[in-house]
Parts: structure tokens; C-alpha cells; sequence
């Protein structure tokens, strides 16, 4: 089993593996606690036109869905925090005309067949080294900027009035959220695709904000648990040739399942405990 | 000095007039309840206080300056302190979220970190919260999440995040609004303590529990009625229940022409 590790490809997995899910981590917290996991999903989609984008023009592929994903982001930003009732109606627009850009452009560019699946389930054994290269540096932006506005973040994410009677500029902030949520959304497609995104940045993150008391141990533990579920997803992908993205997935809800069961049969034992005692 | 004075203020969203020719000062050590019907303009007038509406009409002056200077002077407790009870965050860094504005480059500091960014809690800080905490009584509860607390306990714990800027006024809206009984009347005790170093403003719906504790009245109706209640007889709040009718009596003992409260 453990001669596949020779493999660069499976190394570069690994990687890409253990530096996605430390960022979906960090991310995918800041993202439920905002609420605003459709507005991720959105993105996750939109982000399809940039794909489309640079393989027409031959740019790439992380540098074209990048900016177009940071571009929806912004728009999204600024729709939300000015017409808050329309967000949802938004999402859904900005979701489908970023995937139907991006089919056109891949339909115009001669002679190339990009392979959608890849971009729609995530390809983790197809990591280059500039793509490692590329997640790093993310990661660490995050984690810098996450650290140095700690506190802003926090007061924006609980209580954003508040943070703006403070002082907070809450827009700046906000803003930055999303971005950084397009960011890692754009790195997360490689490992689960598009449409599984919004799972790697919510199932370990449910878990992890059921098992913390402040946000910074919320994000260090999802981005254990999700490490956990990536890996785990990844050697079940091998071992039984499956699509890895999927069975990341499948492997993290599964995980929640069995979380779920066994808090809620610890708590009744508590309980039960408790009232013994009494 | 007063603490705040307003002047000839008018405020409308839209075409909708809101405020009409508010004028009112509050004086230091004052406890003034502002009660009114629902969108007769009482939060608006709060907001308006913080600077967070754009004044058209009139003026409005914190300690003889402008709101945008003194800011840091006035504490506010928001109206819905049930929101986000899931929110992973432990009760010390939400008071803590009452420093945030202190949030500033320190060139002199020793660590260069410090002299661009301010990371993390200074013990300073800590020590600081803690203190706004004991004042509500909640120090025990210090490392506990938010959401574990009961509604009066969380609101005690906004309480102390408004305090732990040092203000000399504090404004609360709606303090009250979602709590039985019993923590209602904490939360005024806690108000009355505070007011011997504090001025207090709290915007309330419950009309006969504030009447008990304020020494002036401003009922709000698009226009305002200012009443000084501190010396009026005072009703018995030891006892169960302050009524409507005891409070309407007590109001119009001083009753002007025009009020309609």
C-alpha cells in the first residue's frame, strides 16, 4: 500500500490535500458563521465562467477562475450589504450565468475539449507542482490576515453593528471575507470540484463548531477534521477507484453521522447520569 | 455641562418624516427613558445619537462636540442580543469587542509586531473586561460560551461590553425585551448601580418598570415630550407591578399643554 506514496502525483495529492483543507478550515468557519454558505456555493459556480475564460484565451486555469471568482465576490459584497432581501434571488442569477460563460467558452475554443468532470468533481491526482505552489502562498495570505485582523473579523462575523459603531469599516471587512472565501473555493474546486465545494467547507466546519467555544479553535479543528476526512476520502478513492472528490464527501458525511449519533447518545447518557446523581 | 444636547433635530427615511423638531439635553448622572409607540421614532433618535444617520436638519452635540469626536464616550447596548446565541465565542471576547475602537498603531511599543498591528488580547485588556464584567456581576462566567448563558445573563454580559470602554453615558435599547421578569428587574438594579457614575438612556416598550427607575421621561411621537419625573412621587418598585394607570398619574402631575402621552 504504501509504495504509491513514491508516486509524485500521489505526493502532490497529499499535499494539495493537507493545504486545502487547512484553508477550507479557516474559511469554510468564517463562511458558516456568516451565513453565507449559498453565497459560497454561488461563487463555487460562477467561478466556472473564469475557467471557461482562460481556456479560451490561454491563460491559467487558477489565474482565469480566480479572478473571475474575486470579481463575483466583490459584486456579491457590495449587493448584499446594500439590498440584503435580494441576496438570495442574486446568488441564483450570478450561480447560473458564470456556468453558462463558461460552457460557451470552452464550445468556442477551437480544438480543445476541456474535460468539465474534472472542473465539476475535482481532480486531486492531476496537482502540478505550480499548483502546490499556488495554495501555499493562499494559504499563508489567509492565515496572516486572519491573524492580524482576528479581532475585526470576529466582531464583524458576531455582531456587525456593534463592530460598526466601533469603528469597524464592516464593509472593507465583509468584503474581505467573501474574497478570501472565493479564493479558497477557487483552490478547494481542484481537490472536490464545484458542486461538492460547499461540503468541504461546511461538514467538518459543523462538526468543529459543535466541539469549540471560540472561533479560532472552530477553525483550527475543522481544519484537522478536514484533513482527517481528506485523507481518508483520498486512500478509499485509490483503494477502491472511486472519484476522490466524491468520496471525500461521502467519507466527511459519513464522519457527521456518526458524530451526530454519538454526541447525541453521550449527552443522553449525561443526562441520565445527572439525574441518577440527583 | 450637558452631555448631550439636541437641537432643532428632524430626521426622515425617504419622504417619511420620522423626528419632527426634537430638541433635548441630558444632563450628567440623568437616567432618561425614552418610550413612545413602536415607530414612533424612539430607535431612530438612538441612532441618530450614534451617528449612524446622516443629520440633515439640526444639530446634535456630545459634550459641546461633535458626535464623530466623542464617540468613544458613549457605550451602547444593542436592541437584539439573541442573535447568534450558536456563535462559537466565549463571553470575555465579546466584552473585549468593547476595546476594538483602541485598535491602533502604537509606534512607541518595543515589539515591533505591537508597533504596526495589534494581535491578540493585551493583559491590559483582559483585566479591563474583567472589570466591565464584575460591574454586572458575570465574572464567573467569564470563559464561557455565549450561547450557554440565559437572556438576561447575556444581556448583562452587553452590559459590560459597553462599559468596557469607560463611558461616562450609556445607551440601551430595548434592555429589557426578551426577559422574564426577574431579569428584567436585575437588569434595572444593575442600570440604578451604574447611574451613580453613569448617565444612563435606555429606550423602552416597558413603560411601567422604567417609570420606576427614571428620573426624566421623553416620550416620542415623531415629536418629543420631555417630562422631569426625580421629583415626583415615586412608586413603590419593590412591589410587584408598577400600573400603566399609577404611571399615567404620575406623568400628567407634571403634564404640559400639547403632550399627548
Amino acid at each position: 500500500m504504501l509504495e504509491i506514496l513514491s508516486f509524485e502525483f500521489m505526493q502532490n495529492a497529499i499535499v494539495a490535500g493537507l493545504l486545502v483543507s487547512i484553508a477550507s478550515g479557516i474559511i469554510g468557519s468564517l463562511i458558516v458563521v456568516n451565513r453565507m454558505v449559498f453565497l459560497a456555493g454561488g461563487i463555487a459556480h460562477t467561478s466556472y465562467g473564469g475557467i471557461g475564460l482562460a481556456v479560451y484565451f490561454g491563460l491559467p486555469i487558477f489565474l482565469g477562475a480566480s479572478l473571475f471568482a474575486v470579481g463575483a465576490a466583490i459584486l456579491m459584497a457590495a449587493v448584499t450589504l446594500n439590498q440584503r432581501d435580494k441576496t438570495d434571488t442574486f446568488i441564483g442569477l450570478i450561480w447560473a450565468v458564470g456556468m453558462a460563460v463558461g460552457i460557451v467558452f470552452v464550445d468556442m475554443t477551437p480544438g480543445y475539449n476541456v474535460d468539465l468532470m474534472s472542473y465539476l468533481f475535482g481532480s486531486i491526482l492531476a496537482v502540478s507542482n505550480a499548483d502546490i505552489w499556488y495554495m501555499s502562498a493562499l494559504l499563508v495570505v489567509i492565515v496572516a490576515i486572519v491573524t492580524i485582523f482576528y479581532r475585526q473579523i470576529l466582531a464583524v462575523s458576531y455582531d456587525s453593528e456593534y463592530a460598526k459603531l466601533r469603528g469597524v469599516d464592516v464593509r472593507f471587512f465583509y468584503t474581505l471575507i467573501l474574497v478570501m472565501s472565493a479564493l479558497t473555493v477557487v483552490i478547494a474546486i481542484k481537490i472536490v470540484g464545484l458542486i461538492l465545494v460547499i461540503a468541504l467547507l461546511t461538514i467538518p466546519v459543523y462538526i468543529g463548531e459543535k466541539l469549540s467555544s471560540s472561533l479560532a479553535t472552530m477553525m483550527a479543528m475543522s481544519g484537522i477534521l478536514s484533513t482527517i476526512f481528506t485523507f481518508l476520502g483520498l486512500f478509499l478513492s485509490y483503494s477502491y477507484d472511486i472519484t476522490s472528490g466524491a468520496s471525500i464527501i461521502l467519507v466527511s458525511a459519513l464522519s457527521l453521522l456518526l458524530f451526530l449519533v454519538l454526541n447525541n447518545t453521550m449527552r443522553k447518557i449525561f443526562n441520565t447520569v445527572k439525574k441518577i446523581k440527583k | 455641562m450637558s452631555v448631550i444636547d439636541i437641537r432643532g433635530l428632524s430626521f426622515a427615511y425617504d419622504e417619511q418624516l420620522v423626528l419632527e423638531n426634537i430638541n433635548l439635553t441630558v444632563k450628567q448622572q440623568d437616567f432618561l427613558a425614552i418610550i413612545g409607540p413602536n415607530g414612533g421614532g424612539k430607535s431612530t433618535l438612538l441612532q441618530t445619537i450614534l451617528g449612524m444617520h446622516e443629520i440633515k436638519k439640526g444639530n446634535i452635540k456630545i459634550f459641546g462636540q461633535d458626535i464623530s469626536k466623542n464617540l468613544a464616550k458613549i457605550g451602547y447596548v444593542p436592541q437584539n442580543t439573541n442573535i447568534n446565541t450558536n456563535f462559537p465565542i466565549k463571553v470575555i471576547e465579546v466584552v473585549l469587542m468593547g476595546h476594538i475602537q483602541e485598535y491602533e498603531k502604537n509606534p512607541t511599543d518595543k515589539n515591533w509586531l505591537k508597533r504596526y498591528f495589534h494581535i491578540g488580547y493585551d493583559k491590559d485588556e483582559i483585566s479591563c473586561a474583567k472589570r466591565a464584567l464584575r460591574q454586572v456581576g458575570m465574572e464567573r462566567f467569564a470563559y464561557q460560551k455565549i450561547g450557554t448563558l440565559s437572556g438576561g445573563q447575556r444581556q448583562r454580559v452587553m452590559i459590560a461590553r459597553a462599559l468596557c470602554s469607560m463611558p461616562s453615558v450609556l445607551l440601551l435599547d430595548e434592555p429589557t425585551a426578551s426577559i422574564d421578569t426577574d431579569g428584567q428587574k436585575q437588569i434595572y438594579e444593575l442600570l440604578k448601580k451604574l447611574n451613580k457614575t453613569i448617565t444612563i438612556i435606555v429606550v423602552s416598550h416597558d413603560i411601567s418598570v422604567i417609570v420606576g427607575y427614571a428620573s426624566k421621561v421623553a416620550h416620542i411621537n415623531k415629536t418629543l415630550n420631555y417630562h422631569d419625573i426625580s421629583q415626583a412621587a415615586r412608586p413603590n418598585i419593590d412591589g410587584e407591578h408598577f400600573c400603566e394607570v399609577e404611571m399615567l398619574q404620575l406623568l400628567s402631575s407634571k403634564h404640559q399643554k400639547g403632550c399627548e402621552c
